[in-house]
Formats: structure tokens, sequence, C-alpha cells
């Protein structure tokens, strides 16, 4: 009854002096949206990466740094540096080892989605999320040479149906001035969303990636890529020359660390083989500086957003110095002042974390889609958990524990002012 | 007669070398009526906080409904003022952020005595509250829910007057309660303060410099009569 009655006065006297208490919720609300912000989109992140692949053993490429191979090759994020010749990936291919491989083919775009060329063995063997496989939900498969399967957010962004042509252009950027424009596709099948860089790709054949390249050797449009119609190229040997990268899944999980030293080692042509979860764990060790340092600058905005609250009390202080010897005369004991000011502090941080939980939560769920276009970092899977219920009680008791100063100083005045008001 | 207040050998000073109280013997009788007179600065407030638990004596005893402030613990001199005292000031008696019903209440959210005596005799404290400013004479069904900011200084001091009362305390202490209300509105507000004092068995003890109100009081005592220290030192 007491502390209830004494938490609604502290309520109602903070919502008296209305603008300075909504200026100090905000500033609180602020703060606590970046803290919780930072922990939670870092989090978002290391999250649906982990998820995005899951039960390969290694990921090949040309060799540069293993960072950058899994980001171009996995995430679509970056661009790749060399390509592997389709010998060597044939060699590697045929490793007693080897339970199945997966070939990519990177380097093209459809409105600046990503085009990857690749084989059957992609749908088949991929698995991301909890051994989730990829699945086609409407259409097919790619069988035609100009077959393409689009990824959930491609189909969605773009509002193409299985049947409609494509047309892919030469290079990743979203604005691309060489179109292959030639050789349009037709969408064979759509994907069911993953929640993966899937959702964001283009899936053809390595035949394809051949097809509309020929005559393009150079990196530019040549005489011959004009004679080279889509039906003269369907007779062609579409042999691919070269590949990007490739997904190799392993027998038994031991042969692994061998297996990567000797494609590490290949003589043929330098080469990277990298197991993924190893190449994730040095992502975040980089990731990590950054992202404690973010940290630190959001906890001081915090602290500093607290020092709001302090400051608003204190000063507050001797124009309510008459309210205190009033409370006191009705009845209200030193320690009563006391609590009243401690809740004071407490209540307003408490409404400025909730304050603050609620504008991250709402900017996410508005702001993920944007954030996954531009970063093709997926937060939709960010919920609020323990972590947040843990920021609001630390925001609370720190406003607490700073507001034993002003109610220390509140304390003092009510035993010296006696039943006296003094202005 | 039972003794609401007494006073014996107190003695208090704010800093050491000057003290402001020093009176031998000072008594409130139940029911009475005490009109007590001083000067500006002839440490009547100081008395009052004394009386009333919040400030502490140097030496002597105080003692409220027989009971010794002196040697009751801080705590249960808190729940012995809020549940045997209303107070009302000068002015600028309300708390601003609170209705003029919440102000009436404040003494029953930390008196479960007072609660109780409230709630015996209006039905719930909201009908007491309505009920105490009926008597004195805020009765339209509005007041309650009004702003303190919004009410003139005489209404004011009848609100505070009703939180005073509410919960029948023993004793009502009022601080030079009239001074800023004009002549007409004084004398109505200390028949009606009286009135009420008596009608739920509460002695009050009016203090004020102003001699004219004295005529309506049982018992008047002038403060420069029994503090021994003399009034030049304000």
């Amino acid at each position: 009854m007491r502390i209830g009655s004494v938490l609604s006065l502290a309520l109602k006297s903070a919502f008296n002096r209305k603008a300075t208490a909504l200026l100090t919720i905000l500033a609180v609300a602020v703060s606590v949206m970046l803290y919780v912000g930072v922990e939670r989109v870092r989090q978002g992140a290391q999250e649906s990466f982990e998820r995005t692949v899951s039960g390969a053993d290694l990921v090949v490429g040309a060799r540069s740094g293993p960072i950058n191979l899994i980001l171009y090759s996995i995430f679509h994020i970056g661009d790749p540096t060399n390509n592997v010749t389709w010998e060597t990936y044939q060699d590697i291919a045929q490793r007693p080892e080897i339970a199945w491989i997966i070939p990519l083919s990177l380097g093209d775009s459809h409105q600046g989605f990503r085009v990857v060329g690749t084989e059957l063995s992609f749908f088949e063997h991929y698995r991301f999320g909890d051994d989730a496989r990829v699945e086609i939900d409407k259409g097919e498969l790619f069988a035609d040479v100009f077959d393409a399967v689009l990824g959930a957010d491609v189909a969605q962004a773009l509002q193409y149906k299985v049947g409609d042509h494509i047309v892919l252009s030469h290079g990743v950027g979203s604005v691309s001035f060489t179109d292959h424009a030639d050789k349009p596709f037709v969408v064979s099948g759509i994907l069911k969303r993953t929640g993966t860089p899937v959702d964001r790709a283009v899936h053809v054949s390595l035949e394809a990636i051949t097809a509309i390249h020929i005559g393009w050797e150079s990196g530019a449009k040549t005489a011959l890529a004009r004679v080279a119609t889509a039906d003269r190229v369907r007779q062609m040997d579409l042999t691919p020359h070269d590949i990007t990268a490739m997904i190799i899944g392993l027998k038994s999980r031991p042969s692994v660390l061998r297996l990567q030293r000797d494609i590490s080692s290949y003589a043929e042509e330098p080469l990277l083989a990298v197991i993924p979860g190893v190449a994730l764990s040095q992502l975040w060790d980089v990731i990590g500086i950054v992202e404690r340092l973010l940290s630190a600058i959001s906890a001081c905005v915090v602290a500093v957003g607290l020092v709001v609250i302090l400051v608003t009390i204190l000063t507050s202080l001797n124009e309510r110095r008459r309210e205190m010897a009033i409370l006191r005369s009705v009845g209200a004991s030193p320690a009563d002042i006391f609590l009243l000011l401690v809740m004071e502090a407490a209540a307003l941080a408490f409404l400025g974390a909730l304050t603050g939980l609620a504008l991250l939560y709402g900017a996410l769920v508005l702001l993920a889609p944007l954030i996954l276009s531009t970063t093709g970092v997926p937060l939709s899977s960010v919920r609020p958990d323990m972590f947040d219920v843990a920021v609001v009680a630390a925001v609370v008791a720190s406003a607490a524990a700073l507001a034993l100063i002003p109610a220390w100083r509140a304390f003092r005045n009510s035993l010296a002012d006696g039943l006296s008001i003094r202005i | 007669m039972v003794a609401v207040v007494e006073v014996t050998k107190l003695v208090f000073a704010w800093t050491k070398e000057s003290p402001v109280i020093d009176i031998a013997k000072f008594r409130v009788d139940a029911g009475e009526r005490v009109f007590l007179r001083g000067p500006s600065g002839s440490g009547k407030s100081t008395l009052l906080s004394i009386v009333a638990g919040v400030v502490a004596p140097d030496s002597g005893s105080v003692s409220l409904l027989g009971q010794d402030l002196t040697r009751l613990s801080p705590g249960k001199r808190d729940a012995l003022r809020a549940d045997a005292l209303g107070v009302i000031f000068q002015l600028f008696n309300l708390v601003p952020y609170l209705t003029v019903a919440e102000n009436i209440a404040l003494p029953c959210r930390f008196s479960s005595a007072r609660r109780v005596r409230a709630i015996a005799r209006g039905g719930s404290i909201e009908q007491e509250t309505r009920r105490l400013l009926g008597r004195l004479g805020l009765g339209e069904a509005a007041m309650l829910r009004r702003k303190v900011g919004e009410l003139s200084v005489g209404q004011q001091q009848r609100v505070a007057a009703a939180r005073a009362l509410v919960g029948s305390p023993s004793l009502i202490i009022a601080d030079e309660p009239t001074s800023a209300l004009d002549s007409d509105a004084r004398a109505a507000f200390i028949d009606l303060l009286s009135e009420e004092c008596a009608a739920v068995g509460a002695s009050l003890l009016f203090v004020s410099h102003d001699r004219s109100l004295a005529a309506s009081f049982d018992r008047q005592i002038d403060l420069s009569d029994i503090n021994r220290v003399p009034t030049a030192a304000a």
C-alpha cells in the first residue's frame, strides 16, 4: 500500500513536469535503442550468417582470403577475385573422399540480383538452417540452357511468374549497361523462401553461363557474340572453361583437414579451401573489434541518458522543497521522501527503456527489408529475449542508484526544513 | 483532562550559539482550541515542527497523545504524526500535481488509522472527501477533479483544512492559515475550522501574529510569555 502510494505520487510528480519528463524518457529511449540495436544487429547478422550454410565441409575458390572467399561464394557479398579452371574442378570432384560437390559460377546479375551458375547438384545437396533443402515452390528446376530458377525474393520483388522472360546483365552492379539481351532466359521455376542469400539469386545452369558469354571472352561483346544466336548456341559445346567456387561435402568429416591441405597446395593453380565455420569465426573476430567499440560507445550514450535523469531530478529539488514539506506534514517519513525520488528516477528509466525497445523493434520491422536489400544481412529473425529484460533491469537499477544522490539531498533538506516551507 | 500536547523544559537551537526556544511548560488539552500568538521570528514555526515531531528538541520532552516524541524512533514519530496530526500552512498547502480530491485524501495514504476512520465516517474516502468539502462550502461536484492551481487562495486554504481534518486526527495545527485572506473570509474560515474540529473531536492549535483573531478561541497564549528566549534573536 505504502510503496504503491509513493510510486503513484512519484509518477504524478514526474508527469507534472511533463516536458521535462518526456524529454528525459526520450533521452533514455534513444540511448537504449542504440545500445540494444547494436547488439541485435550483430546477433541477427551472426545467426543468419551461420544458418546460411550447413552441412558443407569445404568451400574452394581461387586463392584470396578465407573471409573474402566465403563472403562472395556463399553470401554474395563482394566480388570474386579469380576463377578456377574446369579441369581443376573435375580433378577435385573425382577425389574419393568427396560425397558431393556443387560448382558455382558468378559474375552476372539481373536487376541487381546475383546470377548463380550451378548444377542440379545444388538443389540436391545444398543445406541451410537445420539441415533444410532448397525446394521448388512453383514450376520446375532448370532443364534447358536458357531456363532460370528464381529465389523467392527475386520473384517477389520483380513480380515474376513461371514462364516470364528475363535478360541477364554482365557484371554485378544494380544498374548494368551491358545486357545479354540477345539471349533471354525463361523463368522455369521459383524457389521456396529460405531466409538465406539463395532467395536473392537467379539460378541458371553452368552451360547457360558459358552460352551467354560466347564472344564475350574479352569482357565485352565481340562480333562472334552477334552471330552466336540462342538456337546456334544450343548446338555448341557448352562445357564451362572455368567456375568461381565450389562447395564440397565429404563422406567422413575427419578427412576434411587433409583435403583442405591438399587443395591449398594444389600444384596446377593457386587454390584456397576453407571450412565455412572457421572462416565465419574469423569474420566475427574481425567484426568483433568494431562491434565491441560500438557497444562501448552506445553504453556511454546510455550513461548519458541516465545522467539526464539525475540532472532533471537534481534541478527540480529546490522548487520541490515545498512539496516535500507538505508530504512530511501529512505523515511522509524522510524515508518516503527518499523513496519518492528513487522511484521517480526508476520510473522514468523504466518508461524510457521500454520506449527505446519499442522504437528499436518497430524500426527493425520497418527497416529489415531495406537493410536486407542494401547489405544482404537478414534481420527479420531478430526477436526480443532475456537480453532486453536484462538491459531494462540494468537501466532501471542504475537510474535508481544515481537517484540516491538527489534522494539523499532531499532527505537532508526535509530533516533541516521541518514543517517550515522555504521558497 | 488528557493532554494532547505537553511540552516540558523544551530547549531548541538551530545553531549552537543562539537558542530559539526555551519553554518551561506548554500544554493543549483534548478538544481545546488554543490561540498561540507571536510576532514573526519568535520561534512559532519551529515550535510547531517540534510538536509535529519533524524536528527533535535539544533537551526537554514533548508528548503527543501521551507519547514522548523524544523517546520514539524516527519511524514511530512519523507514524504518530500521520495518525494524530493535521497541518494547515500559511500558503501553498497543496501538492500541485494532485487533484483536490487526491490532496484531501493524502493523509489516508500515509496513515491506515486515518483511512479507517475516514471510511467509517463517510462510507468511503471519496464520500468523506466530498462531505468535508461540502461542510467547508466547496460542495459543487466538479471541485473534486479540479486542479489545485485553478483554485483561489481562500479555496486552497479550505481544501487544506479538509485535508487536515480527514480521518479525524486528534490535533490540528494551523500556522497562520488566514494571513492571505481578507478579514471577512478570515472570520468565516476560523468559524468553519473551529466547528469541524469540534465535530471530529480534535484539538486546535492556531498560530498567528494577529491578536484580533484570538477572541473565538478557548484560551490564548502569548509565545513571548512562555518562551524565555528574547524575540530579538530573529
